[in-house]
This record gives structure tokens, C-alpha cells and sequence, in this order.
């Protein structure tokens, strides 16, 4: 148990980070979206998330959470370190968090203005986000190269976002707002596939370790299916994007939002493999830093009855909420 | 001027924590109130449970969103000003924190989007148990998390393995001696503050003649709740002084200002401590009731602060702050006894009554504040009462930095605290039918806009 506690635990918190990036992905590539739209379609791209970015938001806390029961010696060394882009993510978070209560609460006056901070809380938080895992891929050092590297990708997740927005309105809208979203997908996929791409070549030419783990020869040919499998999804989200929005409408929308997805699940295998079994690359491995046993036993029996419980009931509220988004108001 | 990044952390800190808790604390205890007006529309069919409800589980909401967001910065605290604290005490603190996560978080988050989206879509009786699990959710929060304070108040059930920190019986870490007191008197507290915020709201709302039929309901029930709670909550407090006496007299002694130690002490009501002199100036004193009341005897002996020399909490914080909350807690006794009585002799209260209570609208949070900074300001210069000093963990930040996020924090805070109370005093403003517009009840208020309007259908109990 004492080598194989640290491992689960260490796959839970990737599993509760990638959830993140999807779930919360989504709600804040609808708020980078937002000032898009007229006014009437900002209340249902709103209404679209209303119900679910509060238990989306909860992944993070997981994660970080996990990080700090399982890994407490790391958890101080990554945060104390992403000391500043975590304070300014955390202040986007803030102001994108209350906006959807103020927007519709705090009179009408004033909702042009939380709208407006609606959408500049999400870009906040999802830059900081780039910045921090750049820093993260690039081991913590503040070197020039890696921050040009930390900055090429906190430009890069706030389109990954926008994709996942755009292709969860396409889920939850209709009418004109539908078109607009299919407009939105597709300005926004270029720009994604062009990032990862660049983020794939720069991460191994900024991190040795990295190259180092990639770059040796049978391990080279096994790990083809991660950029191969994106590069299809990629292709086909770009392919079914192609069509004209009226057959877009016929089709299940929830082929288009698995698309980005599989791209997330395949970043974070590849990014999985570069950095296992550190827990910071190249200085501090899962084992060195983890818990003592008995504080990790504890949390796991907990873990095993919580997260089926909590699976379950996000499912039944994901049921609940289903279909178009059109009369859900926060007021 | 020079700033230490010491004292830059633990503002910001403490600065960060204050300002959760306001949240939590209203949410905590409206929780239970929703539930009560769901449960008595069930029973009742009344509309005007509906319609109570409809309101306060907006203010709720709001509230909600911003516990939500600020908890979010504390669970990144840890890490980026204490990170000292998780490697010294984690394999203690972190399950405990990780229980909340996994017990309460997703519950409370998950089953919100019910509660406010979700009357049109689910059955009443669902709906109806998704207030029940917020409900649950948020006392969990408080549970896991008071666990985990009292702990470092009242530290039992570990050893040492290696040099390091490993908790011995989970059941000893949680239920620590002084944790049910404090769980207790959180929870109390939490209610209070819920019920002079609903009271205050509706008195306003009276004042400003925009109240419904449903509003003089609503005020007669908070005041109802806040004349059995605050008695209840004095009672809670002095066990919880009790406790605290037994476990960590010296803040005891801090909070009563007691000097020298004394067989018979006086109850010091006010004046003004002075650790230089080592005196409290200007004090008025009660002879014997201090040692009466810690004690329950007029000449029982209560340690002062000499017997702690160096190891004591800065004295004039911990004596003010006590001060300050046993004040308020005093004056809602006083305010809810009074409305109560004039609710059980004319079954409304003077306008006199309805402007007290709109001044004490946010009184609960002065007493909340007040009342943590005593157990955590007395609790210095321990972070784990006698085993982790503060000064050991804090991180090695420089002052520009701290002092950049601190304004920033600062500066949001504020902004976010004014838009708060003007966002609810607003929605308080609007007329009881924009309220209702989710059924076709017909409860016209005072308003103007509700005296224009004629329903068009007959009221009637709402499909379910
Ligand atoms: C509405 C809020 C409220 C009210 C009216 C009171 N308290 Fe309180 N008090 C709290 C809210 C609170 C609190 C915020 O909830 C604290 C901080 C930590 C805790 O457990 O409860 C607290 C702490 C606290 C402590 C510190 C214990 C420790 O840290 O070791 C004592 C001794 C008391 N209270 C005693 C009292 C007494 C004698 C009261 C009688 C009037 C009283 N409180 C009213
Ligand atoms: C229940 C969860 C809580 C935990 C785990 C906790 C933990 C801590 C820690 C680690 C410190 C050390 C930092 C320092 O000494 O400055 C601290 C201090 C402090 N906390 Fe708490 N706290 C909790 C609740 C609260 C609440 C709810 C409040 C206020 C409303 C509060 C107010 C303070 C203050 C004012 C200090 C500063 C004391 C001083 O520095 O003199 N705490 N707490
Ligand atoms: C150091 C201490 C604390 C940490 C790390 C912390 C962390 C958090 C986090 C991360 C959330 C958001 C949960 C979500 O995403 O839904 C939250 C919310 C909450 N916290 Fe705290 N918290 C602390 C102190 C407290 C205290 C002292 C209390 C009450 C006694 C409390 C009660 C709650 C409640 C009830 C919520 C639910 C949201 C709400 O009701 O507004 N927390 N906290």
C-alpha cells in the first residue's frame, strides 16, 4: 500500500485537474464569449452554465486539494511559487463567480457592467491558468525562455476554452444564437490547433527532462497514439464544422463538444507521461513528497465512497438540466 | 518604511479568512430557515411560504456565490502563505481538509443548481430535499473545518513517527476537547446572524412601505428564532469559556484582562489593558463575579497572566474583541426579547422596533468577528496551541509582492462587500409581484406597481 497509495492519489488529482479544465473549460469559454452576443442571447449562454459551474468550479478545489492531503511538501513548494499568477487567477475567479449573481441582481443599471466583468474575469483566470501550467512544464525556474514559453501558453488555453464554449452552446442552444456559436467554433479551432501545436515543439525544447522521456526510441513509437488521436479529433471537429449550420443542426451536438474533449484527455496523457514520477520535474518525485501512509489510508476510504457518490449525483444533475437552455433565469 | 513580510502574511491572511466567514456564516444559518418556509409551503400549501422563499433563496444564492469564491482563495492559502503549516501538520490537517472537499463541497455545490433553477423542473418533494442537502452541505463545511481549528486550539490523539506528526486515533483528532463548543456555538451563531438578517431585511421593507402580506410572516418567524437562539447562545458561550479556561488559560486570561493570579477574581467590564504597565487603566471591576463565573465559585483561583510570561496572546485585542461580542450578543437578547413581546401584545412592532432591527441588519457579522478574533488572536503565538509556532511556516515572500496582493485583495473586497448590501437592499426594494413572477400567485404588496396590478388568472395553489 505504502508505493501504491501515492499513485492513486496521484491519478486522482490529474482526474479532478483534467475535469477542471473540461467543465470549468466550458463555462469560461462562454464568458470569453460573451461580449459577442446581444443582450437577450448573453441571459441563455448565462442560463447555460447557471446551474452547473459551481460544481464545476469544485474540481479545482479538489485538485488543489488533493495536491495538498496527498503531496503537502510539494503543495507548499508549487503554490509558494505560483505565488502571483495563482493570486491573479484566484481574482479572476472572483469577479467571474459573483458576476452571474450581480449581473441579474444588482439592477439594471449596472448589468452592462457585470457582464463586462463577467467576461474579464474569465479571461483573467484562464491566462493565469496558462501561466501557471507553463511555469509548471517548465519546472518552476523563472528563466526568459520560460516565461515566453509560460506566456505562448496562456494565450493558447483561453482558445482551447473558447472551443469548448462555443461547442457547448451548440448543446444547449437554438435559433440564432445556435448560428452564432457555429460561427464561434470555428474562428476559434485555428487558433487552438495552431497553440498545441506550438506548445507540443516548445515543451520538449524548454524542459531536457522532458525531451529526455519522449524522445527514446521504443517509448517514442508507443506514445504516437496521443498526438495522432488529437490530430484526428482535431480534424474531424474541423471537418463537421465545415457543414452549414442548418445540417449542424440535425446532427447530435455532443459530437462537436467531444471533439476538444479528447484533445484535453490526450494533453493530459502526454503531459501525464512527461512528468511522471516527479511531482515537480526534474526535483521531487510522487514518493518523496508524499503524505505519511496514515493520513493517506484515511482520506482513501473516504475517497472510495465519496467519488462514486459524487459521479452519481453530478450525473442526475447534468439529467435534470438537460436540453436547451432557455428558461432558466437567475432572478 | 519597512514591512515584514511576517506581519504583511498574516494580514492578508487573516484579512482573507475574515471575509469568508461573513458568507458561510449567513448561508450556514439561511439554510435552515429555507427549509423551514419549504417545509411549512408542503405542509400549508400557503402561498406565502412560497413566496418568502422565492425571495430569500435569492439572497442566498448571492451569498452563496461569494462563500464560494472566497473559499476558493483559502483553499490556495495554505500553500502560498503557510506552506510551512502543511509540511508540519499535514498528514493531520490535509484528511480533514480533504474530508470537506469530499463530504460537503460537492453536495452543497451540486444540489444549489436545484435549489435555484430547479422548481419548474423537479417535484416540490425533490426540490424540497435538494434545500435539505444544501442545507446538510454547508453544516458539513462548518464540521470538517471547525474539526480542523479546534484542533489546532486543542490539539489530542497524535505522535510523533520519525520526526513527524501522525494522528493516533482519527476520533480523538476530530472530536477534540473543545471542538463540540465551538461546532455548537459556530452553528448558534451562524442562526443568529441569519435571523437578524432576515428580520432586519423585512423591517425594512415595512419601513419603506414595499412589503407584501408575507413580509410581517417572515419577521414574526427570525424574531421568533433570534429570542430562543441568543439565550441559547450566551449558555453556549459560557461553556465554551469554561473549555477554553481548562485548555488554554492564558487566553482566558487575556480576555478577562486578569493580571496576577487571584483567588476571587473581579469581572472586569471595561477599561483599557496596558501590557508596559502590565494594568488595565480606567477599569470598572465587579468584585468576585470573574472567579465566580469561570469558576462557579465566588473564591475560586483563575491563573492571570503572569504565570505566562512570553507566552501569552497581545492582551488588548483579545479583551476588546470578547468585549465587543458579548456586547452584541447582549443587545440581540435585549432587541429580540422586546420584539417578541410586542408580537405576542399587538401582533406587529412599532416603527420604533422596526428601525432597531433594520440597524442591526449585519450585527451578527460584528459579533462573528469579533468572536473569532478572540479564539484566534488569543491563540498567538501558537498555530498548533503549543506544539508550531506562526513565525515557523510562513513563506519567505517579499514585502512588494505581499504588499501588491494584499491592496489587491483589499480593493476587491471592498467593492465586493458594497456591492453585496446594495444588491440585496435593491432586490428588497422591488415589488412583491416582480418577486412571484415564477407562479401566478396573486399577492399584491405596497408597492405602486403592485397596486397597478390585476392579475389575470385566479390564485390557486401552483402545479406541481
Ligand atoms: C452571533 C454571534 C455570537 C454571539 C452573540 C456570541 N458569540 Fe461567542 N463566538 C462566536 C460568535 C458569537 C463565534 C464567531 O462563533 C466564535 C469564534 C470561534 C467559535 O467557536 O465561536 C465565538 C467564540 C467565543 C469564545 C472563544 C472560545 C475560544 O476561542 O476558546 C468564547 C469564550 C465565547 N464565544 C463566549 C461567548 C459568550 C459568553 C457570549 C454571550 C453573550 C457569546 N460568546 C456570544
Ligand atoms: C476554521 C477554520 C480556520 C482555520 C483553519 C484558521 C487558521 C488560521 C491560521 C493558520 C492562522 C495563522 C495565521 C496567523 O497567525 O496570522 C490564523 C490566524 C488568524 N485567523 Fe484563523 N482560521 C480559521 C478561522 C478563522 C475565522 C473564521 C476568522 C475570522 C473571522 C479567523 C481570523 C483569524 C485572524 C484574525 C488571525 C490572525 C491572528 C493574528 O495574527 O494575530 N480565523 N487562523
Ligand atoms: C481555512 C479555512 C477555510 C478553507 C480552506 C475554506 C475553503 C472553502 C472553499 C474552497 C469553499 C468553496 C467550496 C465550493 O467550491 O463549493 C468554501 C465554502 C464554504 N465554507 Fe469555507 N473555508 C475555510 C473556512 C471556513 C469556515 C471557518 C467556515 C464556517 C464555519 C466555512 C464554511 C464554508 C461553507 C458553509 C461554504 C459553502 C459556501 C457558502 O456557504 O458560502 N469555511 N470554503
Amino acid at each position: 500500500m505504502e508505493t501504491a497509495l501515492p499513485l492513486i492519489f496521484v491519478t486522482v488529482m490529474g482526474f479532478s485537474l483534467l475535469l477542471y479544465v473540461i467543465l470549468d473549460g466550458y463555462d469560461l469559454g462562454v464568458g470569453l464569449l460573451l461580449p459577442l452576443a446581444s443582450d437577450d442571447e448573453k441571459d441563455v449562454m448565462i442560463a447555460s452554465i447557471g446551474p452547473f459551474w459551481d460544481a464545476n468550479e469544485t474540481w479545482i478545489v479538489m485538485g488543489i486539494g488533493v495536491l495538498l492531503i496527498a503531496f503537502p511538501t510539494a503543495h507548499g513548494i508549487i503554490l509558494t511559487k505560483l505565488y502571483l499568477p495563482a493570486t491573479i487567477m484566484l481574482l479572476g475567479l472572483i469577479l467571474r463567480g459573483v458576476a452571474f449573481d450581480f449581473r441579474v441582481k444588482a439592477g439594471d443599471d449596472k448589468k452592462a457592467m457585470w457582464n463586462r466583468i463577467f467576461f474579464i474575469g474569465s479571461l483573467v483566470a484562464s491566462m493565469a491558468q496558462g501561466w501557471m501550467l507553463g511555469s509548471y512544464i517548465t519546472g518552476l525556474t523563472g528563466s526568459l525562455t520560460n516565461t515566453v514559453f509560460s506566456i505562448l501558453i496562456a494565450f493558447c488555453l483561453p482558445a482551447l476554452y473558447c472551443v469548448l464554449g462555443a461547442t457547448w452552446l451548440l448543446i444547449k442552444t437554438e435559433g440564432d444564437l445556435f448560428a452564432k456559436a457555429v460561427g464561434w467554433a470555428r474562428a476559434s479551432v485555428l487558433p487552438m490547433a495552431i497553440g498545441l501545436f506550438f506548445v507540443s515543439i516548445a515543451t520538449p525544447m524548454v524542459s531536457s527532462v522532458i525531451a529526455e522521456r519522449w524522445f527514446q526510441l521504443p517509448n517514442f513509437i508507443g506514445l504516437m497514439p496521443i498526438p495522432i488521436v488529437s490530430i484526428i479529433a482535431l480534424v474531424l471537429l474541423t471537418v463537421l464544422l465545415r457543414r452549414d449550420v442548418d445540417s449542424l443542426r440535425t446532427l447530435n451536438p455532443w459530437f462537436l463538444f467531444i471533439c476538444p474533449v479528447i484533445v484535453c484527455l490526450m494533453a493530459a496523457l502526454g503531459l501525464a507521461y512527461s512528468i511522471f514520477p516527479d511531482i515537480i520535474i526534474g526535483q521531487m518525485t510522487i514518493w518523496e513528497s508524499a503524505a505519511h501512509t496514515s493520513a493517506l489510508m484515511f482520506t482513501f476510504y473516504g475517497m472510495c465512497i465519496a467519488l462514486p457518490c459524487i459521479i452519481m449525483y453530478t450525473i442526475f444533475i447534468y439529467r435534470v438540466f438537460s436540453g436547451k437552455a432557455t428558461a432558466l433565469s437567475y432572478d | 518604511m519597512e514591512f515584514d513580510p511576517f506581519i504583511l502574511s498574516r494580514i492578508q491572511f487573516a484579512l482573507n479568512i475574515s471575509f469568508h466567514i461573513l458568507f458561510p456564516t449567513i448561508t450556514i444559518g439561511l439554510g435552515y430557515f429555507l427549509l423551514f418556509f419549504r417545509i411549512r409551503y408542503t405542509q400549508t400549501k400557503d402561498p406565502h411560504w412560497e413566496f418568502i422563499y422565492a425571495f430569500w433563496v435569492k439572497v442566498f444564492a448571492l451569498t452563496f456565490a461569494l462563500g464560494v469564491v472566497t473559499g476558493i482563495v483559502m483553499s490556495f492559502q495554505f500553500g502560498t502563505n503557510w506552506p510551512g503549516f502543511m509540511e508540519k501538520v499535514g498528514n493531520i490537517a490535509g484528511p480533514l481538509l480533504g474530508y470537506e472537499v469530499l463530504t460537503a463541497f460537492f453536495l452543497e455545490a451540486s444540489f444549489l443548481g436545484i435549489m435555484l433553477f430547479g422548481r419548474q423542473r423537479v417535484s416540490n418533494r425533490l426540490h424540497l430535499i435538494a434545500t435539505a442537502i444544501v442545507t446538510l452541505g454547508t453544516t458539513l463545511s462548518a464540521f470538517w473545518i471547525l474539526s480542523l481549528n479546534s484542533w489546532m486550539q486543542t490539539p489530542t490523539g497524535f505522535t510523533y513517527e520519525n520526526g513527524v506528526m501522525i494522528a493516533e486515533s482519527w476520533s480523538a483528532v476530530i472530536f477534540n476537547p473543545s471542538f463540540p463548543y465551538r461546532f455548537a456555538h459556530m452553528m448558534v451563531a451562524s442562526l443568529i446572524t441569519a435571523s437578524f438578517l432576515v428580520a432586519g431585511v423585512s423591517a425594512w421593507r415595512v419601513l419603506k412601505g414595499v412589503d407584501g402580506p408575507a413580509t410581517m410572516k417572515v419577521l414574526k418567524v427570525a424574531i421568533i428564532a433570534a429570542a430562543i437562539l441568543t439565550p441559547t447562545q450566551v449558555l453556549l458561550g459560557d461553556l465554551h469559556g469554561l473549555n477554553t479556561l481548562k485548555h488554554q488559560p492564558a487566553k482566558v486570561a487575556a480576555m478577562e484582562g486578569i493580571w496576577e493570579t487571584q483567588k476571587g477574581a473581579p469581572l472586569t467590564l471595561f477599561g483599557f489593558p496596558d501590557e508596559d504597565a502590565r494594568t488595565t487603566h480606567a477599569a470598572i471591576k465587579i468584585p468576585k463575579l470573574g472567579s465566580f463565573i469561570l469558576t462557579h465559585d465566588w473564591d475560586g483561583e483563575i491563573k492571570g497572566l503572569n504565570d505566562f510570561e512570553g507566552k501569552h496572546p497581545p492582551v488588548a485585542p483579545v479583551f476588546w474583541a470578547f468585549r465587543i461580542m458579548v456586547a452584541v450578543g447582549m443587545l440581540m437578547l435585549l432587541v429580540s426579547w422586546a420584539c417578541c413581546w410586542q408580537f405576542w401584545r399587538k401582533g406587529s412592532i412599532n416603527k420604533l422596533s422596526q428601525r432597531v432591527l433594520f440597524a442591526m441588519t449585519f450585527s451578527g457579522w460584528v459579533a462573528v468577528l469579533a468572536g473569532w478574533y478572540v479564539t484566534e488572536i488569543g491563540r498567538q503565538p501558537w498555530m498548533v496551541t503549543g506544539l508550531v509556532t506562526t513565525a515557523e511556516v510562513v513563506a519567505d515572500h517579499t514585502p512588494g509582492i505581499l504588499l501588491t496582493t494584499l491592496s489587491a485583495y483589499v480593493a476587491m473586497y471592498a467593492f465586493l462587500l458594497v456591492s453585496y448590501i446594495s444588491a440585496i437592499f435593491y432586490m428588497s426594494s422591488k415589488p412583491a409581484r416582480s418577486l412571484l413572477h415564477m407562479h401566478n400567485y396573486n399577492l399584491p404588496g405596497k408597492h405602486p406597481e403592485d397596486r397597478a396590478y390585476r392579475p389575470i388568472s385566479v390564485s390557486g395553489p401552483p402545479p406541481d
